[in-house]
């Protein structure tokens, strides 16, 4: 079953707020110069929080199910501009296991390319 | 540098207990934009300790965390994890490849409550960017 399509806007604002939130200060989320001087095209999301808004598109749909495993690759930079933001879209496909598992299997892209590999969550709905 | 093969297999010691608390999570779940009302924390919190086993693990390593990119990440869950919580992460480091002049470091880090019980384990892919790149 196809779920409704859920989409986010990331800041570099929201960048300050999530690094301060969980602890993880790599420049490469804050210093434009940092980022590209290790080959990034700028300042790029914290994988982790393109992870975050995916588990919340998780929790809108499944309001209260449990986890039981989620997991996904980082395989393109979500590269958030200095000034207004960028959009990130993320679309979900369930599929109901016989153990009495749902598996949603997501698509989260940033301009149409897909930014996750293979996201997947397991819930216990 | 390549960072040192003998490291795979290797058990960092425990993180410092970490206090789950309403306020840590609120912080956490409105950077997404969401809001919080109280209850379990969101499937991606226990990074929280994780990154912190793993910045842990960079200083006793000399590994820059700029030059750390994250390359995937996956949970396993025992139970949500909730306010009054008190976490502790232990990262061992399962795997060392060289790919291109970067380190590939494949971790795991067991999260445990107060009573030493699972709560969740989690692994990460880390790319250490070599210089040159």
């Amino acid at each position: 079953m196809s779920l409704e399509t859920q989409v986010f806007t990331i800041t570099r604002a929201d960048l300050v707020r999530y690094a301060e939130a969980s602890g993880d200060h790599n420049p490469i989320h804050q210093d434009e110069s940092v980022a590209r001087s290790v080959g990034l095209p700028g300042v790029i999301a914290h994988g982790m929080y393109t992870m975050a808004l995916a588990a919340r598109a998780v929790t809108t749909w499944f309001p209260g199910a449990e986890l039981v495993a989620f997991g996904c690759k980082f395989t393109n930079p979500v590269v958030v501009p200095a000034e207004g933001g960028v959009e990130l879209e993320v679309a979900g496909e369930t599929k109901e296991g016989d153990d009495g598992l749902t598996t949603v299997a997501l698509t989260v892209t940033c301009g149409g390319q897909k930014v996750l590999g293979m996201p997947k969550a397991v819930l216990r709905v | 540098m390549p960072v040192d093969q003998s490291l795979v297999g290797r058990e960092f010691p425990p993180t410092r207990p970490y206090a789950v608390s309403e306020e840590k999570i609120r912080a956490f779940v409105t950077s997404t934009g969401a809001d919080y009302d109280g209850g379990p924390a969101p499937a991606t919190f226990p990074i929280v300790l994780a990154f912190d086993a793993m910045n842990a693990f960079l200083a006793a390593e000399s590994i820059d965390l700029f030059r750390i990119v994250h390359g995937e990440q996956k949970f396993s869950y025992e139970r949500p994890v909730r306010p009054g919580d008190v976490l502790t992460a232990t990262l061992t480091v399962a795997s060392l490849r060289q790919i291109s002049g970067n380190d590939i470091i494949g971790t795991t880090s067991r999260v445990t409550d107060e009573a030493g019980a699972l709560v969740c384990s989690t692994s990460a892919t880390l790319v250490h960017r070599g210089a040159e790149s």
